[in-house]
């Protein structure tokens, strides 16, 4: 079985755990620590900010003006709206800039 | 019957909008796999089997950084450990269906799905398994065809340098930690991860950079004094415990 299809099975199997997980797990629990739910909380913005920032320390200037705008906009848009805007900043200045 | 009929098709209309929403993202990832390196079978199969657009994309943007594969896996479990509180917050609505209802329903447990489930039962209805379905099936059906359309598309484009290919993950990922913004210290949980991941990132080098930048922003959060107030308040999450 090649490295491609073992990952896509082993993260199908462990997004089904998180989808069936809490009903079987948390549900049982009368409460959860605080501290805990604090940390929960906190997985999908912590995970998501490290594929940013990375990326954006080793942008060049397009790239950068992308993200402002896209973050700006994001604050009254939807996520689609802010997606585009950012591309279209995107490939309008790696057009004219290179 | 005819009231299992109009309740599915009552899902079904529900499923319109995010069918419509999430088909820019389907074909994204499609190509986006292509340029990473996968087949257009294997982008597929990825859609049909996890079936979470965010975890897919995330998956393979670090599956064409050669990572190594048990931290994409990780990364994967990461990006959808939210589900975790849906599973929980549904449980409750489908408890009366026959198991393997139940264990085909969460299967099918996505953002929008919970939303509407949590919707419905908040209304005081009966979330009926021929409501979710309806509802579940046509986002399915289309975010896989969708998924493959792109993978067949993504290795026709000629330069994807051009038209941005290479750095719309980014974007999109930013506009996913700014839907979480009105969760509680949600921007010194981003400043945590994004510093502690650049340093990472420089220092350790990748993969790491993303386990070190997310534990940075998980612990800080939990070290963080608990004000009463806050667990009480504010988040879609919350309910799910109390």
């Amino acid at each position: 079985m090649s490295t491609t299809l073992w990952i896509i099975l082993a993260g199908a199997v462990a997004t089904y755990l998180t989808r069936i997980g809490g009903h079987l797990v948390i549900s049982r629990f009368e409460r959860i620590h605080p501290r805990v739910e604090a940390g929960l909380n906190a997985v999908p913005a912590a995970v998501l900010t490290t594929l940013v920032a990375p990326a954006a320390l080793s942008a060049g200037p397009a790239e950068l003006a992308a993200l402002a705008v896209a973050a700006i906009v994001s604050l009254r848009g939807g996520l689609m709206t802010m997606f585009l805007a950012g591309a279209a900043v995107l490939i309008a200045l790696r057009h004219f800039i290179g | 019957m005819s009231d299992r009929r109009g309740e599915f098709w009552q899902g079904v209309r529900l499923s319109v909008p995010v069918v419509v929403a999430s088909a820019p993202f389907a074909i994204l990832f499609g190509a986006l796999a292509i340029d990473n390196g996968f087949s257009v079978a294997e982008a597929t199969l990825m859609s049909a089997s996890i079936y979470g657009g965010a975890s897919q994309l995330v998956g393979i943007e670090l599956f064409g950084q050669h990572v190594a594969p048990w931290l994409v896996v990780l990364s994967i479990f990461a990006v959808n450990f939210r589900h975790v509180l849906y599973s929980a917050a549904v449980g409750k609505r489908i408890d009366h269906w026959p198991f393997l209802k139940q264990a085909i329903g969460y299967f099918f447990l996505v953002d929008p799905q919970y939303a509407e489930a949590e919707r419905k039962g908040e209304n005081g209805e009966e979330v009926t398994f021929a409501w979710y379905m309806g509802m579940a099936l046509p986002i399915y059906v289309f975010w896989v065809a969708e998924s493959a359309l792109g993978a067949m598309f993504g290795r026709l484009i000629p330069n994807p340098h051009a038209i941005g290919l290479d750095f719309l993950l980014p974007i999109y990922f930013l506009g996913l930690v700014m839907s979480f913004r009105k969760r509680p210290r949600w921007l010194p949980i981003v400043v945590a991860s994004a510093v502690a991941s650049m340093i990472a990132y420089k220092t350790v080098g990748s993969p790491w950079h993303v386990s070190i930048g997310a534990l940075a922003g998980v612990l800080f959060a939990a070290a963080m004094p608990v004000r009463p107030e806050e667990t009480a308040a504010s988040d879609e999450t919350v309910e799910v415990v109390s």
